[in-house]
């Protein structure tokens, strides 16, 4: 089984975001890019298959090259070889095209991504991607388990799951449950060792126009003071909720 | 030229999530001077979307696989090329999330997920979205002819406008599927998380799960979802499901109740579209009383149970 992972470099969530040029673009400065967290439980499980059922695992990344120790990262993981498609992730539309592409030059069987990044949180691309392939799409998936060329997947709807088969090749929006938390893996340093061998190769992107532009950020107003209640006075809190936040 | 809105059911039934789009669809097509059709599928009582401004409905009900996103994507594009919709409008329920990009490329069309509110231009085509979890708001001008929008929930919010509603049944055509169904576990009588008004959720601060019962008596008296951190749910104490934050499931209630929980920067990024934010913590320190609207510095295992009580009290005399 060939297997993509499609991974998505964005700031730790622990980020202060801001912007320059006017509000117009981010600021990386000073930020620390990390492996999507919804792509680690979608990379995880890869190594999973690959390790129990010898899969071969494929990273690839649409971005310029400061996204390549991201990369490294998820090979120093585990994944055999990645892709750098050398341009900057325009919109969702746009960098689904070229994961398309990768995928369909791959014959790939199984596509895993994240549900969303946490960057643009779009939740775009996987879907995206599964539409320009024609392929099977299952997203919010919470289990995945693949048995010859037919998959059993559980994913997550309005209050509660559901539990879907589908035939491979499938495209899939991943989240924890995949695997668990503490299957996460932390790269140890015979995988960093080995990660600088591993090929990266970097690809041109196709000709795509995008559809949608950013044409500028905002932050959220600045909070009020939060009115503190003394504890020994919770008819206050009763009240206040009632009569001035209108929410019980 | 016209707006085309899907209004997603379940079992038959419309959620708040289909009359918030419904509403939405109306300023957007009033906003272009165009006509709103509102799409639903298998819906048992389509008229009801009138009440928000829905004056053409086209109900499917020949759609019998809606668990695969391939097939609806189908009939919504089948239903926007036969009214000529340039604007197409779906809500983010489960399946709602899943659909929406598929639409997108299926009817070539620029697509903004996370839209906050209606366009603040419409030549060119600007939306507000979230973006960052929360943590800042990006307005994109989508340029295409057909443009797709996925709501973001609870933010626009339910406007009635009451019409009169004209509903066309509509044999789509279903497409092949790849995709079945084999079993469907949905918790019956609880709110989800996803449509509660009012989410109560707890923290490492309680110490243990033998302590939820009055987390979850709480929520019961305020007709509440519950919810946790992400170390309770890790540990064990509550399902992942309840886990809450930037890498668990978003918040957009009216009121969100955080007891015994920090107020660390990932967890507050996924609860800070609740327009109301009420903190009970020990440690006056903790940085959630920054983002806060009402904060009480005092220890959860006595100012819970005591807020039950008075709450008991203030439902029974206002019922
Ligand atoms: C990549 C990444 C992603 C993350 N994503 C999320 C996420 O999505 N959601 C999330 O929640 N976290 C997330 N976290 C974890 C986050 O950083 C915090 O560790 C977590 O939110 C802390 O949970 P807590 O507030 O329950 O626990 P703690 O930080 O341990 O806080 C417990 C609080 O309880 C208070 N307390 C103690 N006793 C009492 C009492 N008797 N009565 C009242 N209050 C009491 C304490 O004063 C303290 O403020 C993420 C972390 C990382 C690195």
């Amino acid at each position: 089984m060939k297997i993509l992972v499609c991974i998505s470099h964005v700031p730790d969530t622990t980020s202060k975001i801001n912007f320059t040029e006017n509000d117009s673009k981010f600021d990386s400065n000073g930020v620390q890019f990390v492996i999507n967290p919804y792509d680690e439980f979608a990379l995880t499980r890869a190594m999973w298959f690959k390790e129990k059922q010898g899969a071969s695992v494929t990273v690839v990344n649409v971005g310029s090259s400061a996204t390549e120790p991201t990369l490294r990262k998820a090979l120093a993981i585990g994944a055999d070889d990645a892709i750098r498609v050398n341009a900057e992730p325009l919109d969702g539309f746009f960098v689904a095209k070229q994961l398309a592409e990768v995928a369909k030059n791959g014959s790939y069987d199984l596509v895993l991504a994240g549900k969303e990044s946490i960057d643009y949180n779009g939740g775009m691309v996987p879907g995206m991607m599964s539409a320009i392939l024609d392929c099977n799409f299952v997203t919010a998936c919470v289990g995945l388990e693949i048995e010859g060329s037919s998959a059993t997947i559980t994913r997550e709807i309005d209050g509660g799951k559901e539990t879907l088969s589908a035939d491979l090749p499938l495209v899939i929006g991943g989240q924890k449950g995949l695997v668990e938390e503490k299957d996460l893996r932390i790269p140890n340093m015979r995988g960093i060792m080995m990660a600088r061998k591993k090929p990266l190769n970097i690809v041109e992107p196709v000709d795509f126009e995008p559809t949608t532009t950013t044409v500028s950020f905002e932050k959220p107003e600045a909070k009020g003071a939060c009115t503190m209640i003394d504890a020994g006075n919770l008819d206050e809190l009763i009240s206040l909720l009632h009569n001035e936040a209108k929410v019980i | 030229m016209s707006v085309l809105v899907y209004a997603e059911s379940s079992e038959g039934k419309y959620k708040k999530v289909a009359f918030e789009a419904t509403s939405y669809g109306k300023q957007v097509a009033d906003q272009l001077g165009v006509d709103l059709h509102v799409l639903t599928i298998g819906g048992e009582n389509p008229s009801e979307l009138g009440a928000y401004g829905a004056s053409n409905i086209i109900s499917v009900n020949n759609v019998t696989n809606n668990s695969d996103a391939k097939v609806v994507a189908n009939v919504i594009k089948e239903t926007a090329n036969n009214k000529g919709a340039t604007v197409i409008i779906i809500d983010s329920s489960a399946n709602g999330l899943s659909i929406t990009p598929l639409v997108a490329v299926n009817l070539n069309a620029g697509l903004a997920t996370n839209v906050v509110a209606v366009p603040s231009s419409t030549t060119p085509f600007v939306v507000k979205r979230k973006a960052f979890s929360n943590k800042a708001f990006n307005s994109t001008q989508i340029s295409s002819d057909v443009k797709v929008i996925g709501l973001a929930k609870n933010s626009f919010g339910i406007l009635e406008n009451k019409v009169e509603a004209s509903v066309e049944s509509f044999d789509a055509t279903i497409i092949s599927s790849g995709i079945t169904s084999t079993s469907l576990d949905k918790s019956t009588g609880t709110v989800t998380i996803a449509d509660a008004e009012t989410v109560v959720s707890g923290g490492r601060g309680l110490k243990g799960p033998e302590n939820w019962g009055m987390i979850e008596e709480l929520a019961t008296v305020l007709g509440a979802a519950t919810a946790c951190s992400k170390p309770v749910s890790d540990l064990g104490w509550r399902p992942h499901n309840e886990h809450v934050g930037q890498t668990g499931k978003p918040v957009s209630s009216n009121l969100y109740i955080a007891i015994g929980i920090s107020g660390a920067i990932q967890h507050l990024a996924g609860i800070n579209a609740s327009k109301v934010k009420v903190v009970i913590n020990t440690d006056p320190e903790a940085p959630f009383f920054k983002a806060a609207d009402y904060g009480i510095v005092g220890d959860a295992f006595e100012v819970v149970p005591s807020l039950i009580e008075k709450l008991k009290a203030f439902k029974a005399q206002n019922a």
